[in-house]
């Protein structure tokens, strides 16, 4: 059980760091995603160990707010590259101070 | 595994939250099959029609909500013990609903745009291209807003009420999905809309991860997603309590990221500034209210009995907050920028109210509880910004709104009333007598000091005397110094705008002048439902 909580922190943080380091914003949001599922992992994880269903229920609901996550922010990223030309989240800094 | 058992589903008190949620799909199916001239007044006819009937059934909730051991909580557990519907949540509903109508009535005012609202006229067209032009002075306009907005306000309306914390995940990312895509449809500025919307939505997002990642763990820790059986978990020591001390904590950074806590505040005046004014009104009023509603539930109820660990977390964010809001508010040249620091710091002290939870036994009588002065506060704060952000808006020049500070100097002259209402509302955020702020400031520093936490408070009224400093240097620039040549006009705004800033300025100045109806409706609330 130990295993499957100590993997899902490991891609927690590998998330988490390749949020904090690339900078093209697809690869940010998709290191976004990878932190998500970590999540999932994790509840699934402890679900199996409680012996309840809860966590494997809030799975499901993870999953599907992590799609409408998907829509808004393709959205929202697509808009700033056909205004760009980039994608990348260093050339939005207009906003500062 | 456990048997399913079929939840009780409470039509009538879960009815606020189907009524706005319906109004928000009966909006999108207006998108599809209205023709565009009738969509405008369809869609602001139907939100403000919704709003004001959920509101009437909140009233009627509270009206007949069962009582239970001499009025300490009022109000049902609803669908499997997932939504409290108890007094605190009663009185945030309320508050919030009132907020969203006045920020419907910020979205379809069209007088100060020329005849076209503050929204873009085709979000698809790119800025400064002939598809762009031709969308704007065919007068197109994106009427999407009103489902959009109605569907963030059913988020705030759930998070607050979620018992649960899978429904708090799920009310967390309503309320935050259509908040990313109002900010991006700014009509004038597009670029820096945009910018503001990818990062709102990229550190959105981040924290949502963090949250959901301590959601995992809490539930490691009890083995349920309930408050209730969180808390008997805690009670007992029942598991690995490393587990919930890093819960506590990951699930602290999504909550201080939405209310804008310093060291997360780095998004908030970034978005404030690109997002089109009247979604900067509401979303810094209705947003706070919802997460602090939810902060409030999840510390007390699912963490009340592991109140020693976390409260010196508080301390520490409240400190920082305060200060870090106060004094880079003074450094700001924009009146938007300036805005959002200044709710950056009012975040910390509504914290210093959170933290100044006490046992019920410990509280003398009639002493007001932490969780009537952080509803006090939070009714005196999400007045006073709607009203300051919506004055915000009548600024303008050609080039749409004015927002730099040194180009409103001389504003008391060109429009008296407008510099006036402005000035009181900064007034009120700085905490004077007969304005609202003072009261709700009275009320958490001394709900904080009863809880033993002198050091916060020391360090909230060091903060309130440089915030105060901040808000009559702008009192001064519009008052007393020279316009500089070209200053912007004040535009009459309609009766939609001006109904929004009278009603901001009629509640601040009432519960500063008579605090005491809204106190007393505080404390019926009594305590969260457990």
């Amino acid at each position: 059980m130990t295993q499957y909580v100590v993997l899902s922190a490991i891609l927690f943080t590998i998330g988490c760091i390749g949020v904090l380091t690339r900078r093209n914003a697809i690869v940010v949001f998709m290191c976004i995603e990878l932190m998500l599922n970590a999540g999932n992992l994790a509840l699934v994880a402890f679900a199996k160990q409680h012996g309840n269903l809860d966590g494997q229920i809030a799975a499901f609901f993870v999953m599907v707010v992590a799609a409408a996550e998907v829509v808004i922010g393709l959205a929202i990223i697509m808009t700033i590259f056909r205004t760009r030309r980039s994608a990348s989240v260093d050339d939005a800094s207009l906003l500062k101070y | 595994m456990n048997e399913f058992v079929k939840p009780v589903v409470d039509y009538f008190e879960l009815l606020p939250l189907l009524i706005v949620s319906g109004v928000a799909c009966l909006g999108v199916v207006i998108e599809a099959f209205a023709p565009r001239r009738m969509r405008y007044l369809a869609q602001v006819v139907l939100a403000l029609a919704g709003l004001s009937v959920a509101l009437v059934v909140v009233v009627l909730i509270a009206r007949d909500a069962k009582v239970y051991a001499d009025g300490a909580a009022r109000g049902i557990l609803s669908v499997g013990g997932t939504i409290a519907v108890d007094g605190p949540t009663l009185f945030l509903w309320g508050l919030i609903l009132v907020l969203a109508l006045a920020g419907v009535l910020l979205f379809a005012e069209r007088h100060l745009g020329g005849g076209v609202s503050a929204f873009a006229g085709q979000a698809a067209a790119l800025p400064g291209t002939e598809a762009e032009r031709e969308a704007s002075t065919s007068g197109l306009d994106h009427t999407e807003v009103y489902p959009l907005l109605m569907f963030a306000v059913f988020g705030m309306l759930l998070f607050p009420s979620a018992n649960d914390l899978l429904t708090m995940f799920v009310g967390l990312e309503v309320l935050s999905l259509p908040l990313y895509l109002l900010c991006g449809l700014a009509r004038r500025r597009r670029l820096l809309s945009q910018e503001a919307a990818l990062k709102y939505f990229l550190l959105g997002a981040f924290s949502s991860g963090f949250f959901l990642y301590g959601v995992a763990l809490v539930y490691g820790y009890a083995g349920s997603m309930n408050f209730a059986a969180i808390n008997e978990a805690v009670r007992n020591d029942a598991g690995n309590s490393a587990l919930l001390l890093i819960g506590i904590g990951l699930i602290s950074v999504g909550l201080f990221f939405k209310v804008g806590a310093a060291p997360f505040h780095a998004w908030t005046p970034d978005v404030y500034q690109g997002a089109p004014t009247p979604v900067t009104a509401f979303m810094a009023a209705a947003t706070k209210v919802a997460a602090f509603g939810a902060i409030l539930r999840l510390f007390y109820v699912a963490f009340g009995s592991d109140r020693w660990s976390w409260q010196p977390m508080m301390w520490v964010i409240a400190i920082l907050t305060m200060l870090v809001g106060a004094i880079l508010a003074i450094t700001q040249t924009d009146v938007k920028r300036l805005l959002a620091y200044s709710s950056v710091a009012h975040t910390g002290f509504i914290l210093t109210g959170v933290l100044g939870i006490q046992a019920t036994s410990d509280l003398a009588p009639g002493e007001v509880t932490a969780l009537q002065a952080v509803l006090f506060y939070l009714a005196t704060y999400g007045f006073a910004t709607l009203g300051a952000f919506a004055v915000v808006g009548l600024v303008r020049d050609s080039g749409g709104e004015v927002t730099a500070l040194d180009r409103w100097a001389g504003l008391g002259k060109e429009s008296p009333v407008v510099a006036g209402v402005f000035a009181f509302f900064l007034l009120a955020m700085a905490g004077i007598p007969l304005t609202s702020g003072f009261v709700g400031k009275l009320a958490v520093f001394s709900v904080a000091l009863a809880a033993g936490a002198w050091p916060v408070v020391a360090v909230a009224i060091i903060a309130s005397i440089i915030a105060a400093f901040l808000y009559i240097r702008v009192i001064k620039a519009m008052y007393f110094d020279d316009p500089i040549g070209d200053g912007p006009t004040v535009v009459f705004p309609s009766v939609l705008t001006a109904t929004t800033i009278a009603l901001g300025a009629a509640v601040t100045l009432m519960l500063g002048v008579l605090p005491g109806p809204l106190l007393d409706l505080a404390g019926l609330a009594g305590q969260f439902l457990r």
